[in-house]
């Protein structure tokens, strides 16, 4: 049997029938899981094809960025602060957490931009190419969850009772830098400053993050820690996976609530402004 | 929507900006003003332009529109609104059913994997379940004749083979409208006869728009044509009326050049030329010339050019069999090429007068002429009626 449903197409804004919206918003997530995951499937299979190394490169982005601190440290240079376990596994379990959410926020923008001729010549539902993002996402953590356990193994660490939790942890990690990347993405889709700025500012927001040192206890550096809402998300979640003591848990919560919140806003001004910006695109 | 109607345009218009700067800014102001659930304006502002300017138009289930149009006039905005992919600035456009849309073919493919696995991820990017593209599987590969190829990448494909995998995946969907922009121009002529074969198979089924500068396509396939002219409906309706509306727009191309040419030593110009020819009829001109000495052997060639470009009509005395011979001095050549059997329409007249023992032209004229013919509107191109020699001081 064919479907007959009527496709209407007017100036105005979807939003004038809102229950008409919602409902095309969740049939259309619904649709797009299976294409999702066959754009997932086609991006894994293409993506190191015609490499050498493999995945090797997924390894390489947490270990190069905590390797000079590690390095640093215990040359005694720089001091990085009383850590609960030996530094080298702490900041290796920070990078992992922090790559995670960087891999996330620039995830709406990279798979949007790489589909572009998809987009603009093919109607089919816009969630599908998200939804592929967070799936590669996921992989990608999941790979370097093989690193994690080494680094345990190696300084023969016990995972905290807690330790389940780190991957709730690592959810609400993921959908915040989700969040973001979905939020700028319409902008970033016409003006490539968003793509140029987004790595410049997720390499100065991580400095500022305690993702390779411990939360300052006092000074300029406890301040910009307790107003920085990314505080109490990767504290949080490391504290869940290496001590068992969480210090920022309402913290955690209140920006989780947040984010799911952001979430569905940007969801709905991607879907609004698609239209627009393919048409600004042009072929 | 009454319940043969399937697609209906109601006054679709959209507007685009010249400049980019502009354009990118609007793009996130129409966006913005979408999400506060308000209404963009309706006027023009600076830089901006109608290109598609209060199209409408009803298509029932067994019709097809052929969308024709030069360079420009607002075709494929066209198609990707009613794809969807693009809102209208004003205006209603609905369609029922399932809608294929073919705006370019290959788009999704990925040139790294296989062409087996392209199709998994084009079937599901068009809508189809792995289920619905298992069942289809080899009726595409056949379709598409690449059974060798199936487990090769892509990007090692020909365009052409490129162009069969996608028609042959997009048409399993089976759509309730399906809307090809000028696809089927890459595929070779046994490959397009399949497709044509295909369309006349789904047709009764659905409605097709279908753009293309082929007339002699749309003419075959299409039910009633829509003329578009820098994004206005110039004409709706019957398919003959519409191509020779179309025609009339496309004129301004088919310009004469002054270009005229003749070997050193020699004064060579046009005289007399037909500028109108009847169906059947011959077209005459005559070139006088004034030679230093003797041209025992001279050739002729006469080629008519198309709106499309190509030649539509080439006579050349040397492949017919016989030669002018010139005399020293002044004379006129006096030719006739014909009966004429060509498409109506306006071609572009080029005149060759060459030394067989050399090759040097005694006199060339590159598009020197147009010439408006009286035809049928389709026929036949490229053929080669008789030359005849008409003046007396030579041959």
């Amino acid at each position: 049997m064919r479907d007959h449903r009527l496709t209407v197409y007017t100036p105005e804004s979807p939003l004038r029938q809102p229950t008409k919206f919602v409902r095309d918003m969740i049939a259309d997530l619904l649709a797009s899981r299976e294409l999702a995951w066959r754009l997932f499937l086609r991006d894994l299979s293409a993506q190191y094809r015609n490499s050498v190394f493999g995945y090797v490169w997924v390894f390489l982005p947490p270990l190069v960025a905590s390797l000079p601190f590690v390095y640093l440290n215990s040359t005694g240079v720089v001091r990085m602060g009383d850590t609960p376990i030996p530094y080298a596994a702490y900041a290796m379990v920070g990078t992992i957490i922090w790559q995670t959410f960087v891999d996330a926020l620039n995830s709406p923008l990279r798979t949007i931009n790489a589909a572009r001729a998809m987009l603009t010549r093919i109607n089919f539902p816009r969630e599908a190419i998200l939804l592929s993002g967070l799936l590669q996402v996921g992989f990608t953590f999941l790979v370097r969850l093989v690193l994690l356990i080494a680094v345990f193994g190696a300084f023969a660490l016990e995972p905290a009772a807690t330790a389940p939790l780190f991957f709730v942890g690592m959810l609400s990690v993921v959908a915040t830098g989700f969040m973001i990347g979905l939020i700028v993405t319409p902008v970033g889709i016409l003006y490539s400053d968003v793509s140029h700025g987004l790595p410049i500012a997720s390499t100065f927001l991580m400095l500022l993050t305690p993702v390779l040192y411990p939360v300052p206890a006092s000074g300029f550096g406890a301040i910009v820690s307790a107003l920085n809402p990314l505080t109490p998300l990767v504290t949080t979640t490391r504290d869940w996976l290496t001590t068992g003591h969480a210090a920022h848990l309402g913290g955690f919560i209140l920006v989780s609530a947040v984010t799911v919140t952001f979430l569905v806003f940007g969801w709905v001004a991607y879907r609004l402004a698609l239209p627009h910006l393919i048409a600004r695109l042009g072929n | 929507m009454s319940a043969d109607i399937i697609v209906r345009v109601e006054g679709a218009s959209k507007k685009f900006c010249r400049d980019l700067k502009r354009s990118l800014w609007y793009g996130l102001k129409d966006t913005a003003a979408d999400l506060i659930g308000g209404h963009s304006s309706n006027g023009l502002r600076p830089d901006e332009f109608w290109a598609l300017d209060g199209v409408s138009f009803e298509l029932a289930r067994g019709e097809c529109l052929g969308l024709i149009g030069r360079n420009g006039a607002g075709k494929t905005t066209l198609l990707k609104m009613l794809n969807g992919l693009v809102k209208p600035d004003k205006g209603r456009i609905e369609l029922a059913g399932r809608v294929g849309a073919l705006i370019s073919l290959g788009a999704g493919f990925n040139p790294i994997l296989t062409g087996r696995e392209n199709i998994y991820v084009n079937g599901s990017v068009l809508g189809l379940t792995k289920k619905e593209i298992d069942s289809k599987l080899d009726e595409i590969i056949e379709f598409a004749e690449i059974d060798d190829f199936i487990d090769t990448a892509v990007q090692s494909y020909s365009t052409g083979m490129q162009v069969r995998l996608g028609f042959a995946v997009a048409t399993a969907l089976q759509p309730d409208v399906l809307l090809l922009d000028e696809v089927l121009a890459v595929g070779d002529a046994a490959f397009r006869a399949k497709c044509y074969e295909r369309l006349a198979r789904i047709r009764d089924s659905a409605a097709f728009i279908l753009v293309s500068h082929d007339t002699d396509q749309i003419a075959r396939v299409c039910s009633k044509v829509l003329v578009l002219d820098r994004g206005r409906e110039r004409y709706l309706g019957d398919v003959e009326e519409g191509i020779r509306i179309y025609h009339e727009l496309s004129r301004p191309r088919q310009q004469t050049s002054s270009f005229e040419q003749s070997a050193a030593g020699t004064i060579a110009s046009i005289g007399s030329c037909d500028d109108t020819v009847a169906d059947g009829g011959l077209f005459t001109f005559s070139i006088s010339v004034d030679v230093p000495e003797l041209v025992a052997v001279a050739d002729v060639r006469v080629v008519f050019w198309g709106d499309d470009g190509l030649p539509a009509l080439d006579a050349y005395t040397r492949t017919q069999g016989w030669s002018l011979r010139v005399k020293a001095g002044s004379s006129t050549i006096r030719l006739a090429v014909g009966p004429l059997r060509l498409k109506r329409g306006r071609y572009a007249v080029s005149i060759a007068v060459l030394n067989r023992s050399n090759n040097l032209h005694l006199y060339w004229g590159d598009r020197i002429r147009t010439v408006e013919v009286d035809g049928p509107m389709t026929g036949a191109v490229g053929y080669t009626p008789p030359l005849t020699c008409l003046s007396s001081d030579v041959g």
